[in-house]
């Protein structure tokens, strides 16, 4: 059997020129699967024969001459919360266990109509809460560089995925840091596109306003690969930005010469000094490469998370209220509608969901809605203020991604506001609506991998990918 | 919290409750820095982009398909779904 190349551009290049068939490279890629996937539990379901009819086809089409997409070929771990029409999507809920959707989430059509070959259904905290991937109803995911540590969350099942090598690419979705945290701590490239750059239709809704669905990838152009194919405009998500997408990846060729990079002057405090130390590298290296470092302030981010912590939990009150034993999933039988719905969902929701259900549902309530939820929602408008006023002085903002390197189960799963920290430098780009990305950097404490995350202004992929590109190439060069 | 559990609908048992009501109180305490805020100028934010209504031209498309929706239902009869009486046994 031919070499298989490790990155998804390689991979599509080497299946069009048929140095390699799509088999060979999902065959290839089921039996690491198999091999390791029962330590890491990195997915829901592989989904081995759909994966070998998909791959078996685009062979076909190669042998006849036919077009077969940008990603011909290419394995793709799905995050469990995007419908796969036919294919079991649960969020890791017992709420939904089995449940097979109706229909393909966007970003499902547009990557089968570019080739891409799904391998399975990844891991996640219950309905994308958690940073930490421990609050799944079936078992967490480990670490593939350590076992005994957490892999991030929520998306971490498809971090772990393209860490272990299950699959060159993977998709998640990030509403407080859910992509770019983890990938962080699997020590890969995961970008949160700006909202509405990608389609949300088909991702089961969380909260609806700060949600978004981005890529992992072991590569920066990888990254930026997946993330042209399923940017665009969708008539099917009204919130989807009717803007064409750039070329991602010729922008992360492109180098930093005379970009204006800004270093946050009051960032909150909480990184561990291995994350603050590789930061400050990733700024000097920045220069070397030709940029400016300026200073700017953003003195209202250290709001940003209790902010978070309401507008999330009232969103997903509000959007969780589906789940009521009528149309899909668990149903608890009772003797009438209304006790049917209070077991149903005692019984379908793990303890983290509760708990946010409830805070959004304290939030939202009478006598307190203007007191809680409308005060966060001014505070979410400072954020976004502050982040104007910083990007007439800067092109992009560079911030770690995590304050601390993947830390070992158990950890913070019974003290939600230690967990909810977790989140404390990517929650604000989530609140303003702009794209980032995290980038690895070096190693912090234990050998462990440290990301630095770049923040751009809405609709500055192209800024974002070029210091992401200048990052990864500075980071090998070490 | 109890009452906030009955408008949720979860039926949660008095001691998950207490646990709950701490768990929650503790995240709740780092409210006041916001509440110590003056924002009576500032806009509330909902979304990141101003929204506007997006409408569709009004000709027939293809939707679900029912049997497929109602196969994935807890119960259904008849092309319909199926839920326990609503009307005469509520508390």
């Amino acid at each position: 059997m031919a070499t298989i190349p490790t990155t998804a551009a390689r991979i599509a290049d080497a299946v069009r020129a048929k140095e390699v068939s799509a088999s060979e490279v999902v065959e290839h890629h089921l039996n690491v699967i198999a091999q390791r996937d029962g330590d890491i539990n990195a997915f829901n379901l592989v989904t081995a024969e759909i994966a070998r009819d998909t791959a078996k086809r685009i062979d076909t089409a190669i042998a006849s001459g036919n077009n077969v997409g940008v990603l011909a070929g290419v394995p793709i771990a799905i995050k469990d919360n995007m419908c796969t029409r036919g294919v079991p999507t649960t969020c890791s809920s017992n709420m939904l266990a089995g449940w097979k959707p109706p229909y393909d989430a966007t970003v499902i059509t547009t990557l089968n109509a570019a080739g891409a070959v799904m391998v399975g259904k990844t891991n996640l905290d219950e309905f994308a809460m958690g940073s930490s991937t421990e609050n799944s109803a079936f078992g967490p995911t480990r670490n593939p560089l350590d076992t005994s540590r957490v892999p991030g969350g929520s998306s971490g099942g498809s971090a772990a995925a393209v860490a272990a090598g299950f699959a060159p690419v993977s998709l998640g979705s990030d509403t407080g840091g859910s992509i770019r945290q983890p990938a962080a701590l699997c020590g890969v490239v995961g970008v949160k596109p700006t909202y509405g750059r990608v389609s949300r239709y088909g991702l089961v809704a969380f909260a609806s306003s700060l949600d978004q669905i981005g890529p992992f990838a072991t590569t920066v152009d990888d990254a930026a690969l997946i993330t042209e194919v399923i940017a665009g405009h969708d008539p099917k998500d009204s919130t989807s930005i009717p803007q064409p997408v750039p070329s991602l990846r010729a922008a992360a060729r492109e180098g930093v010469q005379g970009m204006r990079i800004g270093r946050v002057t009051d960032l909150p405090e909480g990184a561990e000094p291995e994350v603050a130390a590789r930061l400050d590298e990733a700024f000097a290296a920045l220069e070397k490469a030709g940029a400016h470092i300026v200073d700017v302030t953003l003195p209202s981010l250290s709001y940003a998370l209790t902010a978070y912590y309401l507008i999330a939990p009232a969103e997903a009150s509000s959007n969780l209220a589906r789940y009521d034993g009528v149309r899909y999933g668990l149903r608890t039988p009772a003797a009438d509608t209304n006790a049917m719905y209070g077991a149903t969902r005692a019984a379908g929701f793990g303890d983290e969901v509760k708990r946010r259900i409830m805070l959004g549902t304290y939030a939202l309530s009478a006598g307190y809605y203007d007191a809680y939820y409308g005060k966060a929602l001014k505070v979410r408008r400072l954020i976004s203020d502050d982040f104007e006023r910083a990007y007439t002085q800067a092109d992009v903002v560079l911030m770690p991604t995590s304050p601390m390197v993947a830390f070992p189960f158990g950890d913070k799963v019974d003290d939600p506001m230690s967990m909810y920290l977790c989140d404390i430098y990517t929650i604000p780009t989530n609140l303003a609506g702009h794209p980032a990305m995290s980038v690895p950097f070096g190693a912090g404490a234990h050998g462990l991998p440290v990301g630095v995350q770049v923040l751009a202004p809405a609709l500055g992929e192209v800024p974002m990918f070029r210091v992401g590109g200048a990052l990864e190439e500075a980071a090998g060069a070490r | 919290m109890a009452k906030v559990a009955r408008l949720a609908r979860l039926d949660i048992a008095d001691t998950d409750i207490t646990h709950f009501t701490e768990q929650l109180a503790k995240v709740m305490v780092h409210f006041r820095d916001v509440d110590a805020l003056d924002l009576s100028a500032v806009e509330p934010m909902t979304q990141p982009y101003p929204l506007v209504n997006v409408l569709r031209a009004d000709e027939e498309q293809p939707c679900l398909d029912r049997d497929e929706v109602l196969a994935a239902a807890p119960s259904a009869e008849d092309g319909r779904f199926r839920v326990p009486p609503i009307i005469g046994l509520v508390d």
